[in-house]
């Protein structure tokens, strides 16, 4: 009997191979002979050889590829909401992606504008198509999160928050650090931000802790949106992944780019453990209601993915092509996590400031504390006290935990570099940079700014670094505002012209929403201001005294 | 039961929408900005805002520069002036869903036309001539294609608004998914016929006295530092004069009489891609136009901008003629598919409002 025939059989016929696609299209570009093409976005780097293309895919296949997995996206959208998913949603969960959503499509989009300045600076145009993906990517990234946002305002029990998502962002003091995020994709030495910063380290081992850590964490409170989208997104990080290592490599084996690899791996992976560590350790730690004690704790997803499988088999490899690696500054970021507690603090730091946010924070509650304590020892000793002044303090006419000085907390400094505070107290530094004060929350981002993001590294000139601009102490924008007018200026108040956005509660009920009188009377001010009109020697008293740190107040 | 006495708050227990009224429960729009239309589209809320600018909510300014104080972004990068750059929209309203989809339909129409006209045989019945055309012409119009589109993929990172930037991001995206298509078309069909050059293409691009008044057009436009010049360059003025002369006013008209249906829906897919592309780009030229504020100022602008890029084109667009005598059956008359790209550009003059006879007349 002869084989059955089938549809491939018939229908199959010689085409030519993955390979000679990917060799036909890469020849495409030519060395222009009229005109030079325009060399825009400065780099010190030298880039003498042709990026590889590990991935060999062309347009023809990549479009209909991305299709399908919006189908499947949009699909499982509509399926969620015939499935009532918000009925059995977790609000603590919903309420912080609002700061979550606020702050992604940003960063998002700016890697779709970082791939014309690495385009453009890669020599030859093999992996061409891999940038061009990577920007349309970017593109999908920035706009399915912006819809899945949407979808979130408009089937959620409280959309306030969502409603003023974009405007929020520009102005939020928690959002800042998104900012600073995304800024470093698309802003000076195009290296630098396009390639080390965002994709050798911020796509390469931190997307793992923002796109399959907190998936998994949404699930687990009634959230299957979240995890659908973002796996999506997470699945197309692989071609990334591919193209900024492919880039690393051509830069890699000319030893006068090794200085300055040493500079951008250290800033790179310090300030995206710093930025993200703070937004997403805090979100997968404290915005969920699930305390199983089996599941990882976000110190224990942070040695999976970013010590063992960034660190160990990403990092350290580069060391025999002769790259030093500062080995020192991963283990102080993972003794952060663990033994001085930043997640922690950075969580107590946005709670503390709730009426500043456009999410509402609930207190976390005895359950919480024992899964904490469980996975964080001596967690409770530390913040046990606070969470129950927090939660005290949650009913409107009590004085508001911002400026409430029977609690004993103490609002800290902002570090001018990562722009988190300074929140491990003991670690502040201050210094003077261009003639002015500042203050960092560790040694390595005074370094990053003082030391990286200058005109000359080492003795060796860097004329096309970037600098730190604006008025990046948060603070210092309302120096002096009262704290009700100041909300009012942000944008962050109900559309009845009276009811905050932000409640530290859980409670959708008018009666226990707070409203602009409730906070009003408190007046506002910058640290930074403040520490830089002491004395050299009351500000070294002041640091002093900061190191110290604070202890809560028990609760009467 | 008194008034003043109000029933203890009790939990909400679901997180649905309507599970309870309150200040802000039913607010469920996007507020923060002044939709074009009467209601906001969907793609105005996947767009809108996501670029930050100080004039609207960035509080504390941008916050990285470049070395010479430039920051993140910088109304400075174009020559161009606007009262409102987020005035802004897209006529095609694309954002990610939109994108994939019409990218992947086209992918699946050529897919489909080019395997089963490979599948019937119909490559080796193309006429010898016009293999020759498509294997040196067409492979070199390839090139051009693909020079707009990393044109367009390096002004997407300059704009001032999200909306600008993405209406080039997509352009990019349509120009360098056009190239390929013509590159892998080329390759599979010269598995069918005989002593195909896969390699002739660039050969052409790159020596043949034909192309490089189109190469010079070409690499002047990836040359230009000011991004709107280039997008201005793109489809104001090299799309019409030169790209749709070629495409329409030849490939399309004449592959039919040389056996060829494959390759004019090849090429229709840029013609729509085309018309997508242009009218995002009229729609923003048109609004720097009549800008209250700047309009004589861009006026003098795109002037100087058409002379350059025009200029170019109309060289390049001559200096194509010779490829209208290659077939053997000629259908296509080089003079009627001028006048014709020539009327196009008149037509987009007419819709932006900026004068063009001292190229078309010229």
């Amino acid at each position: 009997m002869p084989d059955s025939l089938s549809l491939t059989k018939i229908t199959a016929q010689k085409g030519i191979s993955i390979g000679e696609a990917a060799k036909r299209v890469a020849d495409l570009g030519w060395t222009p002979s009229y005109v030079q093409e325009a060399m825009t976005f400065p780099t010190d780097y030298k880039i003498k050889k042709a990026p590889r293309d590990p991935m060999k895919q062309v347009l023809r296949s990549y479009f209909p590829m991305q299709e399908e997995k919006d189908n499947r996206v949009y699909g499982a959208l509509d399926a969620a909401l015939r499935g009532d998913m918000f009925r059995n949603v977790e609000p603590r969960w919903v309420e912080w992606m609002k700061l979550f959503l606020a702050i992604i499509p940003f960063p998002e989009i700016s890697a779709a504008r970082s791939m014309a300045m690495v385009a453009r600076l890669a020599p030859g145009e093999e992996l061409r198509t891999g940038f061009t993906m990577q920007m349309v990517d970017e593109f999908r990234h920035s706009t399915i999160q912006m819809n899945l946002k949407k979808w979130y305002m408009e089937n959620y029990i409280d959309p306030a928050g969502f409603d003023i998502t974009e405007a929020a962002f520009g102005r939020c003091y928690a959002t800042t650090i998104g900012r600073q995020f995304a800024e470093g994709f698309v802003t000076g030495d195009a290296i630098t931000s396009a390639n080390i910063y965002l994709t050798v380290v911020a796509e390469t081992a931190f997307t793992n802790t923002l796109f399959v850590a907190m998936p998994s964490e949404a699930a687990r409170n009634g959230d299957y949106a979240l995890p659908t989208v973002f796996l999506s997104v997470q699945s197309d990080e692989s071609r990334h992944i591919g193209n900024g290592h492919s880039m690393l490599m051509s830069i890699i084996n000319d030893p006068d780019n090794h200085q300055l690899i040493e500079r951008d791996l250290r800033y790179a992976f310090w300030q995206n453990h710093a930025i993200v560590d703070a937004a997403i350790g805090t979100l997968i730690e404290y915005a969920t209601t699930d305390r199983d004690k089996n599941k990882e704790s976000y110190a224990e997803l942070w040695h999976r993915w970013i010590y063992e499988d960034y660190y160990r088999t990403y990092m350290l490899p580069l060391e025999k092509y002769g790259i030093k690696i500062h080995h020192d500054d991963v283990g102080a970021a993972w003794e952060r996590m663990v033994k001085k507690h930043y997640v922690h603090k950075t969580a107590q730091f946005f709670s503390v400031g709730w009426p500043l946010n456009f999410w509402r924070i609930e207190a976390q509650t005895e359950k919480d504390f024992e899964w904490f304590e469980h996975k964080y020892p001596g967690w409770y000793a530390e913040f046990g006290d606070y969470w129950k002044w927090y939660g005290k303090l949650s009913k409107p006419g009590e004085t508001v935990m911002t400026f409430n000085t029977e609690t004993g907390y103490v609002y800290p400094h902002r570090c001018w570099s990562c722009m988190v505070p300074c929140l491990i107290r003991e670690d502040i530094v201050c210094d003077e940079v261009d003639g002015k004060i500042q203050t960092y929350c560790s040694e390595l981002c005074r370094w990053t700014h003082k030391t990286a993001f200058a005109a000359t590294y080492e003795g060796r000139p860097t004329p096309a670094m970037g600098r730190f601009s604006g008025r990046r102490e948060w603070e210092e924008c309302y120096h002096g505002w009262d704290l009700a007018d100041a909300i009012q200026d942000l944008g962050f108040v109900r559309g009845d012209g009276k009811t905050l956005v932000p409640q530290p509660h859980l409670r959708f009920d008018d009666r226990e929403m707070w409203t602009l009188d409730h906070v009003r009377g408190h007046t506002l001010g910058s640290p930074l201001l403040t520490i830089r009109g002491m004395t050299p020697e009351a500000r070294e008293a002041h640091l002093a005294e900061y190191r110290k740190g604070f202890k809560i107040n028990p609760v009467n | 039961m008194s008034a003043a006495v109000q029933p203890p708050v009790s939990p909400v227990k679901s997180g649905a929408a309507g599970a309870a009224t309150f200040a802000g429960s039913d607010s469920r729009k996007y507020n923060y900005f002044d939709p074009k239309g009467r209601r906001a589209t969907h793609y105005e809320d996947m767009t809108v805002d996501v670029q930050p600018d100080p004039k609207r909510y960035l509080l504390q300014d941008w916050i990285i520069s470049f070395a010479d104080g430039t920051p993140t972004y910088s109304e400075n990068w174009t020559e161009a002036k606007s009262s409102d750059w987020h005035a802004y929209r897209s006529i095609d309203q694309e954002w990610e869903r939109t994108h994939y989809q019409r990218q992947s339909t086209i992918c699946g129409m050529i897919q489909n036309v080019v395997e089963n006209g490979r599948r019937a045989g119909a490559p080796k019945r193309f006429d010898p001539a016009w293999v020759k055309i498509l294997q040196d012409h067409i492979g070199a119009y390839k090139h051009a294609e693909f020079g707009l589109g990393t044109a367009t993929m390096q002004a997407q990172r300059y704009g001032y608004t999200q909306m600008i930037n993405n209406a080039i991001l997509t352009n990019s995206s349509y120009k360098i998914r056009f190239a390929q298509d013509l590159t892998l078309y080329l390759s599979e069909i010269g598995m069918d016929i005989e002593n195909f050059n896969g390699d002739a293409g660039k050969q052409h691009w790159v020596d043949d006295p034909i192309w490089q008044d189109t190469r010079r057009a070409v690499e002047t436009i990836g040359g230009a530092t000011d991004f709107l010049e280039q997008y201005f360059a793109v489809n104001l003025v090299f799309e019409p004069l030169v790209g749709e002369l070629f495409r329409s006013g030849f490939i399309m008209q004449a592959a039919a009489s040389q056996n060829d249906f494959i390759t004019p829906a090849v090429v229709s897919a840029a013609e729509g891609d085309y018309e997508r592309n242009l009218a995002n780009a009229v729609e923003l030229f048109r609004m720097l136009m009549l800008d209250e504020g700047h309009g004589d100022h861009n006026r003098r602008l795109f002037g100087t901008w058409l002379h350059r890029h025009g200029t170019l084109a109309m060289a390049a667009a001559q200096g194509l003629q010779p490829i209208w005598s290659q077939p053997r059956v000629k259908v296509a008359q080089f003079p009627e598919a001028l006048e014709l790209a020539k009327n196009r550009l008149r037509a987009i003059g007419a819709e932006t409002n900026i004068d063009v006879r001292s190229i078309v007349d010229a």
